[in-house]
């Protein structure tokens, strides 16, 4: 975090985008120059100049509100949201199980709704707001669904529950959580292999019909 | 055994999960999520062909592309010391070792990774990981257990070699009723889902943190240890959650040590978390297992003879074996029974454990094959259970040290509403579904091993019991806070602080094979035990049960009273065999047009002694009981053998159960101790919770449908096929 907002710091007068874009083929026509002529690359290479050169035109500047707190980012445009909230913000909640959208571990809440954050770019959130679970309760009242978990005993080993719980309160606001066979219907995309669902559904239904605010 | 006979267990709700806020509020924190300072990622580059030599590999794009620190290879990588140690690198790998990455030029399955890039961020190593190139001199592969069963040979080692007999087996030929059928269970994935994961870091020229994946702290830091040459106090492993594990991470894999290796090259701290399909074939599987019962009954329905075979995969360099036909010596009072075992060596890596292990593998065919034989001879499945009872162990002749099997069957048959079960197949409906009903027995030996624990009252009031053991995900910190909080009655839940999953505590041994809640259970009750009278002798005799330890130990000026206590079984043991049991029941819906099987309703029953932890010890069945389901239904690693690949090694084509295949589960349990095998009275459950269910589901089918799937996974193109 820190790094990261000191990268922005040290870059803070970022050109508009017709601006960066010009700078970025400037930079990239230079690194194919480097790249087409292989002694100056080695050399380049020993003095960690194409590093420099790669970190100057490969990030990106983002700005991001996570849970509740804004963001100005530099970041490459190939990180996920997932390994910007894991590894450089640091907010280890969010979980990666798959990388690809298969197992909802890593589901948060974008402008509030549930979006498997493996599959978003962080580039693509620039300007929203993202919740995760370090986001969900207040201070120490937890969310509803956070005490309909540990009531219902709604995971194990834990790893796939704080995507099982932001997945949990979309499903309520969206409106599929009227019986039991849509709430398992509407969960399915949140693997557990712990196999807590009974007990996943069974927290689900409890806070739908308790008529909290979720 | 008077003072444990006086301990009378209350069965409660049970106390909620005592991490369960950290779980909840993503506070908890699994082993990659530590922050280190100068934070660097490995990624692997993997081999593309599944045996042969690497002729040349250049990695000169990736040494050049940015972030990279260091791009490890065989040709390069610093010498490990411990894999040096008497071995002559001019003669082939011997089996019996795991594998060793980056030692010399050979590929011995698919995926094997053949270098490791280590970058300053994620996205830097996976990119550079991409640019490696490989040649290689390819050799003829074989990763086909079906095709290679001629190569079959029983285990050179380990504790599952050699044949059984006992009586004269070749009885069940001539007996009145037969069955002899072949089954198979597919290659299984643990797949957790928390990736793998070793994040290592050297403090100094000779001490190494490692924040690993693994079920045991203590052998991590031991195969590290070994693998460097180190003290083994040099070596500091913590692991405080698990993201679930099934065995996949019972032992030290090949690429751990390499973790460890990087970090020393790169002198930073070096993360690894294997990829999703890198889960598949570096961290084990269930072994693909054929498997054929053959067993004879006499026309009243009692067993004359049972033959159990089976042969199984394991890699070219390494014997897996595991104990697949053990539960038919001793599951039923059979006068003949013979087990045979065999292994077959593939190009592939090893297997290893997964949940239930090869009894879960095992009891899919005995169990599909008891189903067969009451089907033939025209009675209940139960029944002729009931009639094969063996009420003392048939394979040592020793009494049991407690077995309420009987009581089980009729519990889960009263819940489900057995009742309703048709005897002749196919001939319930409801709603246009074929209905049907089927149940299987499951079985784990409940022993008892060695720990130590240490249990200090603290003058905040707060009890403190340390550990070694880790907990990935059954509960094991609350089951051990529940045994501490009914010896020391006075203290509330809250109260008591149970710390685990770090090298430096007392020694506890790896969690898996279900012996955790006795073993670490057994001496948590033994420490606090002899805390309570150390705290009793200070205070003097005709002290109160519930004293007030804050004031007592500041008037005593004492900061902590302490005692560290090491505890096993009992010699006693040693006359009785000991096991856990359950009984699954399984209603299922088949629709008869497209074969689609729905899991209806499931009742599973443990006979597993006093249950610690209610709350938990129900999740834990629910769970073992879906685990079986996924075994049952969906559950099978494909490989392309021409190429010697997995062709689903992913979440959306490896299929395991979502929340809409499941049902409600009932959990329910006889909850009667067993205080021969520790003072709690408390059996082991984890595997029994999948032990059997996938042939109560294949049994539910078969009642169903009038078809015997003996092939898992129970897909529906089999069915109408």
């Amino acid at each position: 975090m820190k790094d990261l907002d000191k990268g922005f710091q040290a870059d803070e007068n970022h050109e508009p985008k017709e601006n960066a874009r010009r700078d970025f083929l400037k930079k990239s026509s230079l690194l194919t120059a480097v790249a087409l002529t292989p002694g100056v690359a080695v050399k380049a290479a020993e003095n960690h100049l194409d590093e420099k050169v790669a970190a100057a035109f490969e990030k990106m500047p983002v700005n991001i509100i996570v849970n509740g707190k804004p963001h100005k980012l530099s970041i490459e445009p190939r990180v996920t949201l997932l390994d910007l909230l894991r590894e450089q913000l640091h907010l280890t909640g969010t979980k990666k199980g798959c990388d690809y959208g298969q197992c909802g571990a890593c589901t948060v809440h974008v402008d509030g709704q549930r979006v498997n954050s493996c599959l978003t770019l962080a580039m693509t959130v620039d300007g929203k707001k993202v919740t995760s679970i370090e986001g969900l309760a207040k201070g120490d009242e937890l969310h509803p669904m956070q005490e309909a978990f540990i009531k219902h005993d709604g995971f194990q080993c834990g790893y796939c529950t704080p995507g099982q719980i932001m997945s949990a309160v979309a499903c309520i606001r969206e409106g599929h959580a009227n019986s039991e066979t849509e709430i398992r219907e509407y969960m399915s995309g949140n693997i557990c292999r712990c196999g807590a669902y009974p007990n996943i559904v069974n927290a689900i239904q409890e806070v739908k019909n308790g008529g909290q605010q979720v | 055994m008077k003072q444990q006979a006086q301990h009378t267990p209350p069965f409660t709700e049970g106390i909620n999960r005592v991490d369960g806020i950290m779980k909840v509020t993503g506070a908890a924190k699994y082993s990659a999520e530590y922050e280190l300072p100068g934070m660097t990622y490995a990624v692997f580059a993997i081999s593309n062909i599944t045996k042969g030599i690497i002729t040349s590999i250049d990695i000169k794009a990736a040494e050049r592309a940015p972030g990279v620190l260091a791009v490890l290879t065989h040709l390069n990588a610093p010498k490990v010391p411990g894999y040096e140690s008497g071995k002559d690198p001019s003669k082939p790998p011997t089996t019996g070792g795991p594998l060793k990455f980056f030692v010399d030029n050979t590929v011995k399955y698919n995926g094997q990774p053949i270098a490791m890039v280590v970058a300053d961020s994620f996205e830097r190593a996976t990119y550079a990981a991409s640019l490696i190139k490989a040649q290689y001199k390819k050799e003829q592969h074989e990763t086909d257990t079906e095709k290679n069963k001629f190569k079959a040979a029983a285990p050179k080692g380990g504790r599952n070699g050699g044949d059984y007999k006992r009586g004269t087996p070749d009885d069940w030929k001539t007996a009145a009723v037969k069955v002899e059928q072949e089954y198979v269970v597919p290659i299984n994935v643990h797949n957790p889902m928390e990736l793998s994961v070793t994040l290592a870091h050297w403090t100094a020229d000779d001490k190494v943190t490692v924040y690993a994946k693994t079920q045991g702290v203590k052998s991590t830091q031991n195969a590290i240890a070994q693998a460097f040459k180190l003290p083994v106090e040099n070596v500091q492993v913590t692991t405080k959650f698990v993201g679930g594990a099934f065995g996949n991470a019972l032992r030290t894999w090949p690429h751990e040590i390499a973790t460890v290796q990087a970090a020393k090259l790169v002198k930073r701290p070096v993360k690894t978390v294997l990829t999703r399909e890198l889960q598949f074939n570096t961290v084990g599987y269930r072994p693909y297992t054929w498997q054929k019962v053959s067993m004879g009954a006499s026309a009243d329905g009692k067993l004359t003879g049972i033959i159990h075979e089976a042969t199984a995969q394991t890699s070219s360099f390494e014997e897996f074996t595991e104990g697949t036909v053990n539960m038919t010596r001793f599951m039923y009072a059979c006068p003949s029974v013979g087990t045979v075992y065999k292994i077959t060596p593939l190009d592939v890596n090893t297997p290893t454990w997964m949940r239930g292990p090869g009894e879960a593998t095992g009891a899919f065919a005995l169990e599909s094959a008891m189903d067969e034989l009451a089907d033939k001879l025209g009675i209940d499945p139960i029944e002729l259970r009931i009639r094969n009872h063996a009420d003392t162990d048939p394979e040592n002749g020793k009494p049991f040290s407690s077995k309420n099997l009987k009581e089980a069957y009729e519990m889960g048959a009263d819940k489900i509403g057995w009742s309703k079960r048709k005897l002749k197949p196919g001939t319930l409906t409801e709603d246009g579904w074929l209905i049907g009903y089927g149940m299987g027995t499951g079985v784990f030996g409940a022993g008892r091993g060695r720990a130590t624990v240490k249990a200090a009252l603290l003058d905040s009031g707060t009890l403190l019991i340390q550990t070694s053991v880790t907990d990935i995900g059954v509960g094991t910190g609350t089951a051990m806070t529940q045994i501490a909080s009914e010896i020391f009655t006075g203290i509330p839940v809250k109260k008591i602080k149970f710390e685990l999953g770090d090298s430096s505590l007392p020694p506890s041994p790896t969690q898996g094979g279900s012996t955790i809640t006795s073993t670490v259970g057994g001496a948590v009750h033994d420490a606090c035990t002899q805390l309570k009278e150390k705290f009793q002798q200070l205070i003097g005799n005709g002290g109160t049960d519930k004293p007030d330890y804050v004031k007592v130990l500041k008037e005593k000026n004492l900061p902590q009273l302490e005692v560290t206590v090491t505890s096993s079984g009992s010699t006693e043991m040693r006359n009785f065999s000991s096991y856990s049991y359950s009984v699954h029941f399984v209603k299922v819906k088949v629709h008869p047009k497209t074969g689609v099987v729905r899991v209806d309703n499931v009742v599973s029953v443990a006979d597993s002694g006093h249950i610690v932890s209610p709350k938990t010890a129900r999740s834990q069945i629910i769970g073992g009981a879906i685990g079986g389901i996924g075994m049952a239904l969906m559950e099978e690693g494909i490989m392309d053998h021409r190429y010697g690949r997995y062709v689903n090694n992913n979440y959306a084509d490896y299929h395991v159960p979502i929340s809409a295949d499941i049902p409600q589960i009932d959990a329910l349990f006889v909850n009667k101790p067993d205080y021969r095998v520790n003072p709690m009275g408390a059996k082991g459950m984890g595997e029994i919770a999948l032990i059997g269910m996938s042939a109560a589901v294949a049994n539910a089918v078969y009642n169903a449908t009038g078809k015997r799937i003996r092939e898992l996974p129970i897909t529906p193109d089999k069915l109408l096929a």
